[in-house]
């Protein structure tokens, strides 16, 4: 019996904490290369599950092709965005950028709630996808096992990328010292590209498993993950990438034990408690668990 | 050679062949906001040779490396690479058409391996089996990169760091080599082995533009050098003619780094 609540628990922390992971990942590539805090982030995921409603509903196109499309969506709206609205504005201040990314966080939403619809709508989606299975005596959603996997595959080829290509290296080497990279020929525009479009992708696969667990869309919906993300970062590491996703995982954990330990009369309070444990990190640990290096070599 | 008659017109004052001018500087104008930290340099490096930039802290040494490598735009001026104006280029694209730089405070990329921060000195001139040919000769120039290959850059010594920082610069096999201050913070014993090594690739042939504040030893292996001064250029010329000079040594060069002298 504890046995299958270990396991229970075990899938449920995993499940959750690949989506929260995806979800801080996304954010640090861009963080990471630009620092700068994308507030529309949350939106390139609405602007996936949107083309996922739309292609589920008024289309036969066959699921593989529906999720592609999904996630190139918002490879499309990071690469846009980052190309229109952040590029004219770089050379500026920081603090330019920010405003910019909540202008883009607006304009989209107000183009779903006038263009598409101001309610939520229903995501179709293929009926495997939320089929029960029976993992060792424990009973589970197929796609929290496919959100593990697809995680771990993600992540295995992000290592493989950033790791032992030349594009991979010049992208942390210009997250840790952006002139010095461009002074080592390392092309601005080209690494930046590239984080958005790495962060586009990521926002249209947590799109996929977002919507399958919530079954619907709404214009507002992108404020929910990118929450998450913050605080997965908070716990993680803003300047590290195995550190947002250690965050992602962190978060995921602490949910689930508050979940399994709060009395429930206190349960309605988790998130509250939640932030109490960010808050708690911000003042005792503001850097997240692993800090990166992001500041100067020791002087020798 | 065949090259000369493209570039004869215009510039008859020019006494070498313009195919020797690697780097033109005119009349460089700088700001920093709305301080002017360059009131109009002027100074040239041809082929070959080895030029030093000297001068006291805020005379303008640094201020000139990152106009001249696309990290700051100059106001007014002009920078000429051999013999295309490249005044307002990006940094990458003037890397890409081969300038190479060892910033200031040397700046590897602290979480990389060593072998990393190599691969990314060879961004968009990388080519694997040049790169292989490349890390043999380097192993012999610094052999504590061989030991450190696969070590984190910030896990370096302050020197390793070095010539780290050199080898990342010298591995696109750059047609100028500036480098910014790469004696400062180093121990004595460090600042011989760098200065050894200016040298030792002085006589490979490969040109080089030092900015130095330890002016003695930096006039001591120049061709040439500048005297910066207040953003300006204060003197020009043979390193000779410049000790020679009393009220020079004594003003600029102060004897302020006297302490090393061999």
């Amino acid at each position: 019996m504890s046995g299958h609540v270990l396991l229970e628990f075990a899938i449920n922390v995993l499940s959750m904490g690949s989506l929260y992971a995806l979800i801080a990942l996304g954010l640090v590539f861009v963080f990471g290369i630009c620092k700068l805090i994308n507030f529309a982030y949350g939106e390139f995921i609405t602007v996936s599950t949107y083309v996922l409603y739309f292609l589920g509903t008024f289309t036969d196109l066959p699921w593989p092709l529906v999720f592609l499309i999904g996630i190139l969506s918002g490879v499309a709206i990071g690469f846009l965005s980052e190309l229109t609205a952040f590029r004219p504005f770089r050379g500026r201040s920081l603090d330019a950028l920010l405003v910019t990314s909540f202008a883009i966080s607006v304009i989209l939403q107000r183009i779903f709630q006038l263009g598409i619809s101001p309610r939520s709508k229903a995501v179709p989606y293929p009926a495997f996808f939320n089929m029960n299975i029976e993992l060792f005596g424990v009973v589970t959603p197929l796609r929290n096992i496919l959100m593990i996997g697809t995680t771990a595959v993600l992540l295995i080829v992000l290592v493989i990328v950033m790791n032992h290509t030349t594009l991979g290296v010049a992208m942390r080497g210009a997250s840790e010292n952006f002139v010095t990279a461009r002074l080592m020929g390392v092309p601005a525009n080209l690494v930046i590209s590239v984080a958005f479009i790495i962060s586009g992708f990521l926002a249209g696969v947590v799109a996929i498993f977002w919507s399958a667990r919530t079954g619907s869309v709404e214009p507002l919906m992108g404020s929910s993950p990118l929450l998450i993300g913050f605080i997965a970062v908070v716990i993680g590491g803003m300047h590290s990438l195995p550190g947002a996703v250690l965050g992602g995982y962190v978060y995921a954990f602490i949910a689930n034990v508050l979940s399994l330990t709060l009395p429930t009369s206190v349960l309605s309070y988790r998130d509250a408690v939640m932030f109490v444990i960010v808050i708690a990190f911000l003042v005792l640990k503001p850097e997240g668990i692993m800090r990166g290096n992001y500041q100067e070599e020791r002087v020798g | 050679m065949s090259k000369y008659s493209e570039k004869a017109s215009g510039r008859a004052h020019d006494p070498l062949p313009a195919d020797d001018l690697i780097l033109q500087v005119s009349d460089l104008h700088v700001y920093y906001g709305s301080i002017q930290a360059l009131h109009g340099v002027s100074l040239e490096v041809r082929k070959g040779e080895l030029v030093s930039i000297c001068g006291v802290n805020g005379a303008g040494k640094s201020t000139v490396l990152k106009a001249i490598s696309g990290v700051l735009k100059p106001k007014s001026g002009s920078v000429r690479f051999k013999g295309m104006d490249v005044t307002g280029k990006k940094p990458e694209q003037l890397h890409k058409l081969g300038m190479a730089l060892v910033p200031e405070g040397r700046d590897i990329f602290p979480s990389l391996t060593v072998e990393e921060n190599l691969r990314i000195g060879a961004f968009g001139r990388y080519d694997a089996k040049r790169f292989a040919a490349d890390l043999e000769d380097f192993f012999t120039l610094f052999p504590i990169l061989k030991e450190r290959y696969n070590q984190a850059g910030g896990l370096l010594s302050g020197g390793e760091q070095q010539m780290l920082a050199i080898a990342r610069g010298l591995i696109s096999h750059p047609d100028l080599l500036m480098m910014d201050e790469p004696s400062l913070g180093l121990s004595p014993n460090r600042v011989d082995q760098i200065f050894d090594l200016i040298v030792e690739l002085k006589s490979r042939g490969i040109t080089i533009l030092l900015v130095e504040q330890n002016a003695e030893r930096a006039l001591k292996i120049a061709d040439r050098a500048y005297l910066f001064s207040n953003g300006k250029v204060e003197f020009a010329g043979r390193p000779g003619d410049m000790t020679d000079r009393v009220d020079i040594t004594s003003i600029y060069l102060g004897g302020h780094e006297g302490g090393d002298a061999e």
